[in-house]
């Protein structure tokens, strides 16, 4: 394999490894959690690399996933003390960690095979080259093993637990009635964040995990309402932003997690503007329309109300309209221009006058919405 | 007393024990609000929003000047709290989402620009990348001013505008009734917190920055209800945490100071949320023991208690 195809093939499992959690944390609602994790990480690392005397792979992730649990249990506990709120229990426990992390590295392990840029945004890069030797074979590129991991622990557990946490996470009574404990499953899921940002940190850093955590997952949300096409869509859409943020970094010469990142957010942005149901686009439209139809309602109400009064002549002039319902005399000649390409209204000699058909539609109205029309 | 005169003599450590401290104080004063409106992680996403205005403003510019690189960073951390509060307005994305979603997008198009002005290989680009770390080393005596103008300029504006912010964080409809335009009052509140990101980005960095904005706040919570007096005690404790932060990180040689800042502040939050006199967990606990053990004297005794 060359060197592009491992980088290409590790960036396409760790965002379909972190896609998948990512669905159940942000239904239930706890994505920063993500941000709060991938950062308190870091002394565990530390702390592992310190005891192993190298940067050892498993001795290393040991210690962070216990950092993580940590973290998780801490701020737990602290918003138990209802002192503090949820998210300034994270804000006060990750950057604490954090700094501890910084502060271990620079005063102990200056030279260890720590970057301090990496941690920010990982290196997946170097993925091709750093192979996972085994009894003196080697077994190729270290990176594609972790990631496969990974990605086979997270499918094996969601769909193994699939059921469980999909009742725990929409409606929390019924799973305690059904007797399965939410906290169990809250902490099961919690291991298994911790788990899936240990293993992508190293490829693509703290920060740009929380990215591959939320994003492709938030995505696939604003375009479908179905758990199931969630989490296949949110798989899926990280893979390609993966993909694409991979020739992206390539085309400008640049950090390839930054690449996957902003074509992750590229999609999000389109997702965002042109999704049919949620997108602001197709809300434009829809808010549009409503008020075109409210137009058309009010101005055949208005003409019905005055249909064989003595000022039907006044009321029903192209003029009078717009001043009796408030409009511009351009919003007023589209009302009447839609109402007439319906066939509601006819308009001569400057008045409007309803059809046999708008009368009708009045009727249907008023019932619809239960006013009395005369 | 050495540490007295080196605070005021030594060039580095005046530098950055100022630095820390103003970035306390403001930090802490417009934090307390945040606290107190429920957006306590806004900074977070702020300070990482920051980064692409960084980037964009030092290709735009060339320039290198600390308040250059902040206005880029300024507004791009107000975008992003734009497109965060429009997309949770009109979508099922909650907020919590979208907190990640623009702080994890936003730098990592910040890394994206960082790494391809590095690669053009332009000789003035080096020390961006202090923003991402934070470099409190490197602030110069004119860094410090601009804060310094920064900090005064944002806590008058808490000051003119106190009773307006105040009825913004406790009762925004009450606000609006009396004829307040509380849209562009939320905005000026949020503006003012970018302005405090703003300042901290190049002290503690992007990551702590989230510290900083609700660390104070929280722990002036816990002595006391009074909005005032918790303003006040939050800036104090900012201050302080700035103050000790940097101290420390000068005098014991290789402590990184933006980590130290936040490590100092860590331990103000946690003494005060077990030591506050009213709402403390220690004088919880001394209070529940004292009811109980006079309710069990009463009960022994027969008398009412």
């Amino acid at each position: 394999m060359t060197s592009g195809t491992v980088i290409l093939l590790t960036g396409i499992l760790c965002a379909m490894a972190c896609a998948l959690p990512g669905t159940f944390l942000i239904l239930r609602r706890m994505a920063m959690m993500t941000d709060a994790i991938s950062h308190a990480i870091l002394p565990g690392l530390v702390f592992g690399y310190w005891l192993a005397g190298s940067a050892n792979l498993i001795v290393g992730a040991v210690g962070a996933t216990a950092a993580a649990i940590l973290t998780v249990t801490l701020v737990e506990a602290l918003q138990r003390t209802r002192r503090v709120r949820g998210a300034e229990a994270m804000g006060i426990v990750f950057p604490a960690m954090f700094a501890l992390g910084t502060i271990l590295i620079s005063r102990y392990f200056a030279n260890v095979h720590l970057d301090t840029d990496a941690i920010l945004y990982g290196n997946i890069e170097f993925s091709a080259f750093e192979r996972l030797v085994w009894s003196g074979r080697d077994l190729g590129p270290q990176s594609l093993w972790v990631m496969s991991i990974l990605l086979f622990i997270n499918i094996t557990t969601l769909t193994l637990l699939y059921k469980e946490l999909k009742i725990s996470t929409f409606d929390p009574e019924l799973a305690q009635s059904l007797g399965f404990s939410p906290v169990l499953i809250h902490y099961l899921l919690m291991l298994l964040l911790s788990v899936t940002t240990v293993g992508a940190f190293t490829a693509v850093g703290a920060i740009l995990v929380v990215a591959l955590v939320i994003v492709p997952a938030a995505t696939a949300y604003l375009l479908t309402d179905r758990l199931i096409e969630m989490m296949v869509g949110s798989a899926l859409i990280g893979a390609l932003a993966a993909i694409g943020g991979y020739w992206l970094a390539m085309g400008i010469d640049s950090s390839i997690a930054g690449g996957i990142v902003t074509m992750a957010g590229a999609f999000f942005g389109l997702a965002l503007l042109f999704s049919p149901n949620q997108g602001l686009v197709a809300q434009r439209h829809r808010a549009r329309l409503n008020k075109q139809r409210f137009a058309l309602d009010l101005l055949v109400m208005h003409l019905f109300t005055h249909e064989r009064t003595a000022d039907e002549y006044s009321e029903s002039s192209l003029g009078h309209i717009g001043a009796a319902l408030h409009w511009s005399p351009d919003e007023a000649m589209r009302t009447i221009q839609r109402a007439s390409d319906r066939g509601m209204v006819v308009h001569a000699n400057g008045n409007v006058v309803l059809t046999e058909q708008g009368r009708h539609y009045v009727q249907r109205l008023s019932v619809m919405n239960r006013v009395q029309v005369q | 007393m050495s540490t007295l005169h080196d605070l005021i003599f030594d060039y580095t450590l005046r530098n950055v024990a100022l630095g820390g401290m103003l970035l306390g104080i403001v930090a802490g004063v417009l934090g307390a609000f945040a606290v107190l409106r429920r957006q306590a992680l806004l900074g977070d996403t702020l300070s990482h929003a920051a980064l692409p205005g960084i980037c964009i403003a030092f290709m735009i510019t060339g320039s290198r000047e600390s308040l250059v690189l902040l206005i880029g960073a300024g507004i791009a951390g107000w975008i992003g709290t734009w497109i965060l509060l429009r997309t949770v307005n009109a979508t099922k994305l909650s907020e919590d989402t979208m907190l990640g979603v623009v702080l994890s997008v936003f730098f990592g198009v910040g890394i994206l620009l960082l790494t391809y002005i590095q690669q053009t290989n332009n000789a003035n680009q080096a020390g961006l990348d202090k923003y991402l770390f934070g470099q409190a080393a490197s602030l110069i005596a004119k860094d410090v001013a601009t804060f310094a103008i920064l900090g005064i300029a944002s806590l008058s504006a808490v000051f003119v505008f106190y009773k307006e912010f105040k009825l913004l964080s406790f009762d925004p409809e009450f606000l609006a009734s009396l004829g307040l335009p509380v849209r562009r009052l939320d905005l000026a509140l949020t503006s003012l917190l970018v302005v405090a990101v703003m300042i901290g980005l190049q002290t503690v960095g992007v990551v702590l920055m989230a510290a900083m904005v609700i660390g104070p706040g929280t722990a002036a919570r816990q002595w006391t209800d009074n909005l005032r007096t918790m303003l006040v005690l939050s800036g104090i404790f900012g201050g302080l945490a700035g103050l000790i932060g940097a101290v420390v990180s000068v005098q014991a040689n290789r402590l990184p100071t933006g980590p130290s800042i936040i490590l100092a502040l860590t331990v103000i939050v946690m003494a005060s949320i077990l030591f506050a006199p009213e709402h403390g967990i220690i004088a919880d606990w001394w209070r529940s023991r004292t009811r109980r053990e006079s309710f069990k004297r009463a009960l022994e005794s027969g008398e009412r208690p």
